[in-house]
């Protein structure tokens, strides 16, 4: 694997990410449990959805097959994306979409922070500007686990039902292959275990402070990064990418 | 009741003059539940606007497409909550008049009860359903109470921004594959006429009008915003080669206006009376989200309260 490749993977991982989340969260829109959260939920999707356009742009340039952010995004199929589980999930409950959030914007930060300084000039400019944005998410997501955990009986019990249910699925926010240990031997990405040691931290205090427990580091999950997803996906992606399936080449 | 006579003759002054009626400024009862129904109508309708659009987020067909979409909506939300606040000042809680639109007692613009079938129909929403939208909001800019007035200030800067963006889709359909085009007319053909129902019932069948405009809260009649809706839109749709689907619509040299065809008020009473397309999966949504959202919203404030009480002790 050439450094070319492992970087187009790497830009891939994290447009992905943010791309499917993104999906999720717009499925919201309109249907949230107040007007205020409503828009918060929205605002989020689409500082996601910014970020996964950063990122897929970028992949489509280091690649250099002339694929845009739209190709990347509305013609590969199932087995060709390599977002992590967590963020194919269904949405669940309000408990289960916030909980999701909040491990997702645990784990986003450190890493995004450490992205800061890659040796890549454009990774680090995009980094730079969803800091600003993961920053107030993490800070909202873990004011609801807070809210939940230590509101009334029937949220703790939904908050941590959700929690003990999406565990497993947080293993793989953490995993590395060849594409990472390539990567971070040209200081283009950062190395994992200060960014478990940053995600520990938040999450401990966070969910201290709201009561709730954190769930056994048991069995993890896998698979997204290699494209074995849930069945969840290709469902999402048949909804997603209906129009350009369907009108193949036409402008919109 | 010389007193409210006089304090009556006060207020119609301050009307005149063009002085804002503020929260606290006496008013006429029937002003106070004038604008309480009429804003409290705006508001469900951003809200409820909120679901034929949401509805195309997870298709929308490109990622530009899908983030300009996601902030429309969003704006529309927003928008609900200036006018939500606007009703408070007039002492109704958000939480009364959420609960008449909920029970099916408050009424919100039949437009939305119409369902948004294809992609173009997002891109008519915007261009039409906004852009009729813009001619009233416009005319409230200098409605004569001053907080609703201030929301639509707004409240415009953003809609006109819609209605671009919906402008834009038409042109890019427009201009687009034979399907597309096809797409973009079949759009017009079914948003058209529910458009022009927006402004409401003709001038000679309005019963509150008269008084709105007395108490200055309107101040253009319907069919006079009806009318320059049809005049601007005609021209850009065919500016994107759009056909309008009216066969009476023709240019009238006397007039320096289009002269259009008869409204179908029947569909028009249909829809208001609840038999839309849509009627019962719009309240059945806001139901949902109202119902699923409660231990959410109980969650926030036993926590809120045990906070308090911690801070106090």
């Amino acid at each position: 694997m050439t450094q070319q490749e492992a970087l187009f993977s790497y830009c891939l991982r994290r447009g992905d990410d943010n791309l499917i989340l993104s999906h999720r969260l717009g499925e919201w829109c309109g249907h949230g449990p107040q007007l205020e959260e409503d828009i918060a939920l929205t605002n989020r999707a689409l500082d996601l959805i910014g970020q996964a356009r950063n990122y897929l742009q970028y992949a489509g340039t280091v690649e250099g097959k002339q694929r845009s952010e739209d190709d990347l995004a509305y013609l590969r199929a199932e087995r060709q994306f390599v977002n992590v589980k967590l963020v194919e999930m269904p949405n669940g409950d309000y408990a289960h979409t916030i909980a999701r959030c909040f491990l997702y914007d645990a784990w986003h930060l450190p890493l995004q922070q450490a992205l800061m300084n890659s040796a890549d000039e454009q990774l680090a400019a995009i980094a730079a500007k969803a800091v600003k944005e993961i920053t107030y998410q993490l800070k909202t997501s873990g004011d609801w686990m807070i809210r939940f955990g230590d509101g009334t009986e029937e949220s703790h019990r939904r908050a941590q039902t959700a929690l003990d249910e999406l565990w497993s699925y947080t293993g793989e926010l953490f995993a590395t292959n060849e594409v990472e240990a390539l990567l971070v031997k040209a200081g283009i990405v950062p190395e994992m275990a200060p960014i478990k040691a940053a995600f520990d931290a938040t999450v401990n205090a966070v969910l201290a402070e709201a009561t709730l427990k954190r769930p056994p580091d048991g069995f993890m999950m896998s698979g997204g990064r290699q494209g074995k997803h849930s069945e969840h996906l290709g469902f999402l992606l048949a909804e997603m990418q209906y129009l350009q399936r369907a009108y193949p080449g036409a402008t919109w | 009741m010389t007193e409210v006579k006089n304090l009556e003759e006060l207020f119609q002054a301050k009307v005149d003059a063009e002085l804002k009626i503020e929260p606290k400024d006496w008013m006429p009862d029937g002003y106070r539940k004038n604008l309480v129904r009429q804003i409290s109508q705006h508001a469900h309708s951003e809200v409820v606007g909120m679901l034929p659009e949401g509805n195309w987020i997870t298709r929308a067909p490109n990622l530009r497409r899908k983030a300009i979409l996601l902030a429309k909506i969003q704006d529309e939300a927003g928008h609900g909550l200036y006018l939500y606040s606007a009703v408070e000042t007039l002492g109704t809680t958000r939480e009364k008049t959420v609960e008449d639109l909920l029970s099916g007692k408050a009424k919100y613009s039949s437009i939305f009860n119409y369902p948004t079938l294809t992609w173009a129909d997002i891109g008519a929403v915007g261009w039409l359903v906004d852009g009729a939208a813009i001619m009233n909001q416009v005319m409230l800019c200098r409605t004569s109470y001053g907080p609703y007035a201030r929301a639509m200030v707004r409240i415009c800067k953003e809609e006109s921004f819609h209605q671009r963006q919906g402008y834009e889709i038409m042109s890019v359909l427009s201009k687009g594959t034979p399907a597309q085009r096809e797409m973009a007319q079949d759009a017009l053909n079914r948003w058209w006429w529910p458009s022009l129902m927006m402004f409401g019932p003709s001038d000679a069948n309005s019963p509150h009008s008269a008084q709105s405009m007395k108490w200055k809260i309107k101040r253009q009649s319907n069919d006079e915003l009806r009318q320059t809706f049809v005049d601007r839109t005609v021209q850009q749709a065919e500016v994107i080669g759009l056909k309008v689907p009216d066969p009476k619509l023709k240019w009238n040299e006397s007039t320096q206006h289009y002269d259009s065809g008869e409204i179908d008020w029947t569909e028009f009473n249909n829809v208001v009376a609840g038999n839309g397309p849509c009627n019962k999966e719009r309240l059945a949504a806001r139901n949902k989200a109202h119902d699923d959202g409660a231990w959410v919203r109980e969650a926030a404030m036993a926590y809120a309260a045990k906070k308090a009480k911690k801070q106090a002790a």
